[in-house]
């Protein structure tokens, strides 16, 4: 683990070049690193604390205050759930449910060998199309158990969408 | 600033200008809800319970966020007004346990009584630690909150109890972010962040560490400031309110931060430091807030103890004192007797053990372990400004533009000053560490400039040469108020920046930077402790210290000057009253004929005028016969003192050796007698202050089993041996004649100090107000006296024997020779051994891993203990403690004295590191 360690942190020092260290550069510096390592390791956020001069703790709330960053690293796919008005009419919440049973986990959690992400999004505009869910960049609507079967039954190849 | 005045609820008002409309009303006595307000931290305005109505303003402003303009109308208690404010309280208990709140039954009710509402355990009041104490019932109780109409679940949240000395129990949590915020705007640790968002929002710390990961300090201030039952006291948590409460002293460093004790039952529950006294405001570090379980420790010493056969016998304290009178009576009068004062007991005390060894013995031997901390500070301050006390206070570090820390690890030795050092430069103030170690200030530094262990005369002078080669200096106050100058100029001339950075290891690029930064950023305050000190040309680091300060203009101005940091809670004072031997209380000299007199005739003896014995020639002296017998007060000079060793040989010689203690230590072992004193808590006097500030010690608890107050002891024996004038009804007398004898506390008494809090000296009269801070019109001296300085390097450096150099360092979590600080439970559990720190790349050519256990051998011992391989201790350098008697650094480091301040070279002697052969038991 040490290793993974150090490249982290090597990776960091290199990343963090351009910057200076001021409190101002937290965001875009946490948005390059997540660009770079897919998620915001601890190890990274030492070396973001000590070069900014401000504490993990803060740097943690900032990070867990939006969205946008992730705590875990994500998986090769993102599987990304509709859970909108359209898509719940139409049963989205069955959906959900059925692509957490084929991958084994929970909405916001990844597949233990990092082949899949599931996330829920509040509405992906593709109503007309509900329930829907997208899978990395590609949509697919009117969803089915069927067609969730097609798309995961062998989760564990895993990779036939990269 | 001008008042400006204004009408809350009618009443005409009036209130600084730039005051809020909260602290305006509070300054009148008025009181207006609130939940996030606190007078410590900056306006937030995120509970929205000062709400008021203002006249011309819209809406309804926060009373926390709104200045008072002249002329404003504001009304804080309106139907409207309470209506809106309940309806916001009632949000925020949805997530707060409130059954008990809204209860009629409220005041009624106990905690062993039957819920007539069944509500369970965990959700009432009267089964909360903070019931009673608690500011979210008194704010519901204001606006009448009735039943509630939303919807509440109990959040279930799993209470964090795996943190030393906290429980913390977010179920509580109505988010106002005091803790989140005094952590981070004033003590600068920032362990606590909100974390999440919405709904989900929680304070907590980075990746749910633990508090201890987090870099949390546990100072306390979020539990003293939370006004729910959040984050508590483990200990005594369900203890119930105090009986009664006792302000007093800390008994640790030398900040003498004022504490609360909140007692019940004649034990101590919990700690929260003053809110409005100067030298801490409110603040304390963990020794403070927890580190106080020592004065009910069972290991206290509780009756008289007689050596027979080798074995200590318990005795009465008429057998224990006819003893020693006996003892002590052929030493009358001969210099053979030598007394040891001690920094941790009053004033008043210090006062009574100089009195008795130069009246009562006749002898000028007495000196205490300030001879091993600051007397290189008595020395160099003394010869260039006539005074030796920190030049400012600790609350004016607040307006210091710029700091120099040059040898203090000030956020584990004086935490509270750490704080104040965090808080400035938070607030934009410029911050340089110089410091061999990588210290936790280095991470708040504009500059951190590495020298070399023992090459700081070449540092500072490089500092001052930068500066005036830079034309920096201030030549309008070094033509007024100096003199020498021109010597010191010419002197400059062998610190030209190649050889500065040759003999420190800093880049001159790295100088030159720091002197501009140090001499244009003004008003500059320089900091300094034990690693300028503590070395055999400890007065020529004080000197050059002093020099830069004059240089740049930095003295006799707010937030600006010279300011040693006393090490121990009373070494300011134990000074002052004169336990040295070359001086009486308030540095008046013994040789000096006029003074001797004045004493004689105080107190009806004649004086001897030779200067007496520094505490090493005392073991020196004993080692050699000179010394029979030594009177030693609260010392522990076995771990202490330099060269332990010799230290033992020296005792063993002593024909006879008294001890007074409240521990068992590794010194008193030796005695023939040892009397049990009382712990600060259990007495009356006075200590002073780094910051020259002199403030009441108050008798909390009574005296544990026959210990006796150390005035009490001393006074008694004093009487045996037939001393004239011990006869006092209490310290407060004893201050009396003090302070008739002594000029700069000529106006301090224990009266004024009941009514006035403390007092800085110099206050030569009743009615003066005291001096915040010295040298401001003109030096004590007269004139500040530039030295001409000429570097010398460490008495031992490092040869092919002995590879590395040993430096000295403090831990955080414990004090001094640990003998308060291991009877502490949860800091042993933080802090448990002691450490050899070595750099990894030392660490790696003697194929040493972090946690083996190694020997570190000097010329003078060996000593054995656990390696923590760390980049904070620079290559070729180790670094050890003296808290730890079984991993102690004394045992290795250089009894080489400085020549004029007599102070031993504890910061840098030569040794070699090896990996132990065979495991040791821990």
């Amino acid at each position: 683990m040490a290793s993974a360690t150090d490249s982290i942190k090597e990776q960091m020092k290199e990343l963090l070049i351009p910057y200076k260290g001021e409190r101002g550069a937290l965001i875009p510096i946490l948005q390059k690193t997540q660009e770079k390592l897919g998620y915001l390791p601890e190890e990274a956020v030492e070396e973001i604390a000590k070069f900014l001069h401000i504490s993990r703790n803060q740097i943690f709330g900032v990070m867990t205050f939006y969205a946008q960053f992730r705590l875990h690293p994500t998986g090769k796919n993102v599987v990304r759930v509709c859970r909108g008005t359209a898509c719940h009419v139409k049963g989205g919440h069955r959906i959900l449910l059925e692509v957490e049973k084929r991958l084994g986990v929970k909405e916001g959690q990844t597949t233990p060998d990092l082949n899949y992400t599931l996330e829920t999004v509040a509405c992906i505009g593709a109503c007309a199309l509900a329930p829907t869910m997208v899978i990395n960049e590609e949509t697919h609507g009117e969803m089915t158990m069927k067609k969730v079967e097609e798309l995961f039954g062998d989760a564990s190849k895993g990779d036939h969408h990269a | 600033m001008a008042d400006v005045t204004l009408s809350i609820d009618g009443r005409e008002v009036k209130a600084p200008a730039g005051a809020t409309v909260l602290e305006a009303a509070q300054q009148a006595g008025l009181y207006i809800p609130t939940l996030c307000a606190h007078p410590d931290l900056k306006p937030y305005g995120g509970c929205r319970m000062c709400i008021t109505e203002i006249e011309r303003l819209r809406g309804f402003p926060t009373a926390c966020t709104t200045p008072v303009t002249a002329g404003m109308v504001v009304k804080t208690n309106t139907p409207q007004l309470q209506q809106l404010r309940r309806n916001i309280l009632e949000f925020l208990l949805t997530e707060h346990p409130h059954p008990c709140i809204t209860c009629h039954r409220i005041e009624l009710c106990g905690p062993g009584d039957i819920c007539l509402r069944h509500v369970s355990v965990s959700e009432r009041c009267v089964t909360c630690p903070k019931n009673k104490r608690c500011e979210l019932k008194e704010v519901a109780r204001y606006i009448q909150l009735p039943e509630m109409t939303l919807p509440y679940s109990y959040r279930g949240l799993p209470i964090e109890n795996k943190d030393p000395f906290y429980d913390r129990d977010y179920n509580l949590c109505i988010l106002c972010g005091r803790c989140v915020r005094i952590c981070d705007e004033v003590v600068g640790a920032s362990a606590l962040a909100f974390t999440y968002r919405g709904s989900k929002a929680l304070v907590g710390t980075a990746f749910g560490r633990s508090l201890e990961e987090a870099g949390c300090i546990f100072c306390g201030s979020c539990i003293d400031i939370c006004p729910t039952g959040s984050i508590v006291e483990r200990a005594n948590r369900w203890a119930g309110l105090a009986d009664r409460q006792v302000v007093t002293t800390c008994p640790y460093c030398g900040v003498g931060c004022q504490l609360r004790l909140f007692i019940k039952d004649d034990k101590i529950q919990r700690v929260k430091g003053e809110p409005n006294a100067p030298a801490n405001m409110g603040r304390l570090c963990v020794k403070g807030k927890f580190g106080l379980d020592f004065i009910q420790s069972p290991e206290r010493l509780t009756t008289p103890l007689i050596k027979k056969d080798g074995q200590f016998v318990a005795a009465t304290w008429e057998e224990a004192l006819s003893l020693i009178a006996q003892k002590l009576a052929p030493y009358k009068g001969i210099d053979q007797f030598a007394a040891i004062s001690s920094a941790k007991c009053t004033n008043e005390e210090n006062y009574l053990m100089m009195k008795f060894a130069r009246a009562v013995m006749g002898t000028n031997n007495v000196d205490h372990c300030a001879r091993l901390c600051h007397s290189s500070s008595v020395t160099g301050l003394g010869a260039v400004f006539g005074s030796a006390a920190m030049t400012n206070t600790n609350q004016g570090m607040l307006q210091s533009a710029c700091f120099l820390v040059i040898g203090s690890n000030t956020t584990a030795t004086h935490p509270v000053i750490g704080m104040k050092v965090r808080q400035a430069v938070k607030g934009g103030a410029k911050l340089i560490v110089a410091d061999p170690r990588e210290i936790p200030l280095c991470r708040d530094a504009s500059i951190w400039l590495r020298q070399r262990p023992g090459s700081d005369v070449a540092l500072l002078t490089g500092l001052a040469r930068a500066i005036v080669d830079q034309g920096l200096e201030d030549k309008a106050f070094i033509a007024e108020r100096c003199e020498d100058y021109e010597a010191f100029k010419a002197s400059l001339a062998a610190f030209d920046l190649d050889t500065v950075e040759k003999l420190t290891g800093v880049a001159k690029a790295d100088i030159a930077a720091a002197a501009r930064l140090y001499a244009t950023t003004k008003p500059a305050a320089i900091l300094y402790a034990m690693g300028i000190t503590q070395s055999s040309h400890g007065t020529d680091n004080v000197m050059a210290v002093a020099n830069l300060a004059m240089l740049t203009g930095n003295l006799g101005k707010p937030g600006a000057g010279v300011n040693p940091l006393r090490g121990q809670n009373n070494v300011q004072g134990s000074c002052d009253m004169g336990a040295l031997p070359n001086v009486y209380a308030g540095y008046q000299s013994v040789a000096d004929a006029a003074l001797r007199e004045k004493h004689e005739k105080a107190w009806g003896v004649s004086l001897p005028a030779r200067p007496g014995l520094t505490l090493v020639e005392m073991f020196n002296a004993a080692y050699e016969g000179k010394i029979k017998a030594i009177y030693m007060m609260g010392e522990n000079p076995m771990v202490s003192d330099p060269d332990i060793g010799h230290v033992e040989e020296a005792l063993k010689k002593l024909e006879f050796f008294v001890c007074q203690d409240i521990f068992m230590n590794e010194t008193n072992q030796f005695a023939h007698v040892i009397l049990p004193a009382t712990s600060f808590a259990e007495k009356g006097g006075t200590f002073t202050n780094t910051e020259r500030r002199v403030q009441l010690v108050r008798p909390a608890l009574p005296a544990l089993g026959q210990a006796r107050t150390d005035w009490e002891i001393i006074c008694q024996l004093a009487q045996r041996l037939g001393g004239q004038g011990f006869d006092f009804a209490g310290p407060a007398q004893v201050m009396e004649e003090m302070a008739r004898l002594t000029p700069s506390y000529g106006g301090i008494s224990h009266a004024r100090l009941e009514k006035e809090g403390g007092l800085q000296w110099p206050c030569p009269t009743a009615d003066h107000p005291g001096t915040p801070i010295l040298h401001t019109e003109r030096f004590t001296r007269g004139k500040g006296k530039f030295t001409a300085l000429t570097y010398r390097p460490p008495t031992e450096l490092p040869d092919a024997d002995y590879p590395l150099v040993l430096t000295t360092a403090r831990s955080y979590y414990h004090y001094h020779t640990g003998t308060m600080t291991r009877k502490v439970k949860d800091l042993n559990r933080i802090v448990g051994e002691g450490m050899v720190e070595i750099n990894p790349a030392d660490a790696t050519k003697l194929a040493i891993q972090d946690g083996d256990w190694v020997e570190v051998t000097s010329r003078r011992g060996q000593a054995r203990a656990r390696a923590a391989v760390t980049g904070a201790t620079p290559p070729g350098v180790i670094t050890m403690s003296f808290h730890f008697a079984e991993a102690n650094a004394n045992v290795l480091t250089n009894p080489a004295l400085d020549p004029q301040a007599k102070i031993p070279e504890f910061k840098t002697c030569a040794v070699k590191v090896a990996k132990a052969a065979v495991k040791v038991p821990a």
